[in-house]
């Protein structure tokens, strides 16, 4: 019973960092642009999240309704300014410029709000879980964030495949040139890739700031286990990042399980293991999105 | 130039003309003052060794090249300063060399690519599906798996679905069977039957001399020859292809 509990635990926090990777598997797989401020980018939007809502007047929970279309927003503008000038320099500059993006993010927010940590209140919600067995409790939270990711992922799919807009979005991906010359401005194209991915992400930091505490510096290693569920689930696969986030939740139940040091550490050998057997991950492609 | 210069003017309704242009690939120049026109409806094969610059001066036209000199008319106005996308609004439409299809996505999702931004006109996805007609059948498969000509016939119908009033075609010819190429020239009747001008670029020049109302060479991105193919002799034309005599001075005279 115990290891049918790590299993569930494992897959729960892997639909987290799944709705995390995803923004960053799109930005990826459509502009060959690793954001290493995504992380970051999540942090901000828990605590726009914890100081804007007061603000409003608007209870905490529903807070992503006005978060995420902001982030959305911010994500085209940010993509069509900073990041399409450092694209059009070279790929390197693109990692300098949202490592720069991130140094900054960072700072600000330990200027501003401390290094305290900030929850996004829930309310009892917070306690709440279903009660399977005696050793097995399937928190309210983390089921919901569980469905959310699926149904963002499922959705995205559903876009990128069925739309026109999508459609362009995959073309981008495949051929910019070719897009080009099929009257797609693809600066445009990637503003619009860069919005979902903004919104994603806006969404997994609201989560992780109801499951638990967002601190200034929280970005870096929810970008690490991001990164590591999209590469174990394959470049370019909505839901091998899905599969990949799974497992990597349930290989650091398991190393949790073992001993409480060994979390990291299984989730890390996991991924090493995946990269030495199957360098382009479990679902991956040689082009993205197909 | 060689032959008479009355013969580098369109008889045509005019639609696009380049003047003086010149593009560079860093130190190289690989178009150097280069001035044609293409009438509606009208065919105009620019044909050269590699190397020659054809490729680049297509691609200049679309606008993924910057041009260094001189300008591109179209419709009456410059276009040389556009992004390619405002090209295609517009209606110049490129079939790139090597077909660049979307790989990883169906025939129709191609042509819906073209389509998504296309403007009003004769070329509809059906109407491309009854051009060619093996196509409604297979819609639904990755163009990935093409053959080279099926690749080469999707490229011309995802040009085509954008409506273009100028058509520009790169090395159609490529990696394809004779009988192949044939097949996909004999298109080109019917599209210029729609009023559409066409500029072809084609190593393959008896397959161009076929199509074309007039034959524009390039050599080392200079212009060696002007002139219709009913004027050109085939000493001329190796001449201008090859470059073996530049002086101009023609021993054969000028029209056939």
């Amino acid at each position: 019973m115990i290891w049918v509990n790590v299993l569930i635990q494992g897959i729960l926090v892997g639909g987290f960092y799944a709705l995390f990777a995803c923004g960053l598997s799109l930005m990826f797989g459509v502009m060959k642009v690793i954001n290493l401020a995504h992380g970051d980018v999540a942090v901000v939007a828990g605590y726009t999240a914890v100081f804007l809502a007061p603000q409003l007047h608007i209870a905490e929970v529903w807070s992503f309704v006005v978060v995420v279309p902001i982030f959305a927003v911010a994500g085209y503008v940010i993509q069509r300014t900073l990041i399409q000038k450092s694209i059009d320099r070279d790929p390197f500059t693109t990692l300098l410029v949202t490592f720069g993006l991130s140094v900054v993010i960072e700072n600000l927010l330990l200027e501003i709000y401390s290094a305290n940590g900030q929850s996004v209140n829930i309310g009892s919600l917070i306690g709440d879980s279903i009660h399977v067995s005696n050793v097995i409790y399937i928190s309210y939270i983390s089921l919901t964030v569980l469905i959310t990711a699926i149904v963002v992922l499922g959705a995205l799919q559903l876009f990128l495949s069925k739309t026109g807009t999508g459609r362009l979005i995959r073309a981008v991906a495949d051929d910019r040139e070719a897009a080009q010359l099929s009257g797609a401005n693809y600066r445009h194209i990637f503003g619009i890739a860069a919005a979902i991915a903004f919104a994603t992400v806006a969404l997994a930091g609201i989560a992780y700031g109801m499951m638990t505490e967002i601190a200034p510096t929280s970005g870096g290693i929810n970008l690490l286990y991001a990164f590591e569920s999209v590469v174990i689930g394959g470049i370019g696969s909505l839901w091998g990042t899905l599969v990949g986030g799974v497992l990597l939740g349930i290989a650091q139940q398991v190393g949790a399980q073992i001993n409480p040091e060994y979390q990291v550490l299984a989730g890390n050998l996991l991924f090493l293991i995946i990269l030495g057997v199957r360098p382009h991950g479990l679902f991956g492609k040689k082009t993205a999105f197909s | 130039m060689t032959s008479g210069a009355e013969s580098s003017v369109s008889t045509h309704e005019s639609l696009f003309e380049v003047r003086d242009l010149s593009v560079f690939h860093g130190q190289l120049c690989a178009v150097d003052h280069v001035s044609f026109s293409v009438g509606r409806g009208e065919v105009l094969a620019m044909i050269g060794a590699n190397g020659a610059g054809k490729s680049t001066l297509l691609r200049t036209i679309a606008g993924l090249h910057e041009a260094a000199n001189g300008t591109i008319v179209f419709g009456g106005s410059d276009v040389s300063t556009l992004a390619p996308h405002r090209r295609v609004a517009l209606g110049i439409s490129l079939v790139p060399e090597g077909r660049r299809l979307f790989s990883t996505m169906t025939l129709e999702e191609n042509l819906q690519v073209g389509a998504h931004f296309a403007k009003k006109g004769p070329f509809s996805i059906d109407k491309i599906y009854q051009l060619f007609e093996w196509m409604p059948d297979r819609r639904r498969q990755r163009v990935g798996l093409f053959s080279g000509g099926e690749q080469q016939a999707v490229a011309i119908g995802r040009a085509l679905v954008t409506n273009p009033q100028l058509l520009l075609l790169d090395e159609l010819s490529l990696g394809l069977a004779p009988i192949v190429i044939e097949r996909i020239y004999a298109l080109i009747p019917e599209i210029v039957s729609q009023g559409v001008g066409v500029l072809l670029v084609e190593q393959d020049v008896t397959q161009a001399m076929a199509v074309a109302d007039r034959v524009h060479c390039l050599l080392e991105g200079k212009t060696s020859l002007v002139g219709t193919p009913a004027q050109l002799t085939p000493q001329q034309i190796e001449r201008a292809y090859f470059g073996s005599d530049l002086s101009g001075t023609s021993p054969h005279g000028g029209a056939a």
